[in-house]
């Protein structure tokens, strides 16, 4: 399955890039998907370990399950306001 | 910020429906005239107590200079927990009205970042409104701030 991940702030600038697919086997989780993000770009490994994640755009824990299609983002520390 | 004058009458409520909450992630400047339009806008004749809280950008932090800020927003995500937080606004002060507006992009110092509005029959709850939803918003809503600096620049926190 693959999963579309968009990238915001800290995490866009050191990718370069707003999002991506990644291919995930079937049934992998948030945490999965994190492992195989920090494996696949050095740039993030230093960033994701602060991160929260999303979910098709709301909050979820990492064994959340994901599904095809799905719209993963990791969500550096918040600065709101 | 106006406090509340009730004219002489017998209902207990207003006869005027509230507005739906005001929710927005926006480019466009936030500008007095665009928070007096949000205070109009949440504003009905039920309404004693309006409080606006304004995010404005800061020269400094932490001890450094800050030249600027720029603000980035995960938008579809940020405008859902700001509705999920307007609806908490709904559940807990029921005759509240709430605007909740954030700007992303470049911003100067002296630029307002953040609004929330919240318009109440009387003034205790809109203030307590207003604070819960700003308070609510800073540890929810994906919404990041980088600070510039005369000599770099750097996404921080809170």
């Amino acid at each position: 399955m693959q999963v579309r991940i968009r990238y915001f702030a800290a995490l866009r600038e050191a990718v370069g890039e707003a999002e991506e697919a990644l291919d995930l086997p079937d049934g992998a989780t948030v945490a999965q998907a994190r492992g195989l993000l920090a494996e696949r770009r050095p740039a993030l490994a230093k960033l994701l370990p602060a991160c929260a994640a999303a979910v098709n755009r709301g909050y979820a824990q990492a064994e959340t399950p994901l599904s095809d299609g799905a719209e993963l983002v990791f969500i550096p520390p918040l600065g709101g306001g | 910020m106006a406090d509340e004058t009730s004219a002489e009458t017998s209902a207990e409520t207003s006869e005027q429906a509230l507005p739906a909450p005001i929710i927005h992630i926006t480019r466009d400047p936030l500008d007095g005239e665009a928070i007096r339009a949000l205070e109009q806008a949440v504003t009905t004749a039920g309404a004693g107590g309006i409080v606006t809280f304004a995010g404005v950008v800061r020269d400094n932090a932490r001890g450094k200079r800050v030249r600027a800020l720029e603000y980035d927003a995960y938008p579809e995500m940020a405008e859902s927990e700001m509705a999920r937080i307007a609806a908490e606004v709904a559940q807990r002060w029921p005759e509240s009205a709430l605007a909740m507006v954030h700007r992303i992009g470049p911003l100067a110092i002296g630029e307002c970042s953040v609004v929330v509005v919240a318009a109440c029959p009387h003034r205790a709850e809109a203030f307590e409104a207003c604070r819960y939803a700003i308070d609510a918003l800073k540890a929810s809503v994906p919404i990041w701030k980088k600070e510039i600096y005369e000599d770099g620049q750097e996404w921080v926190e809170g």
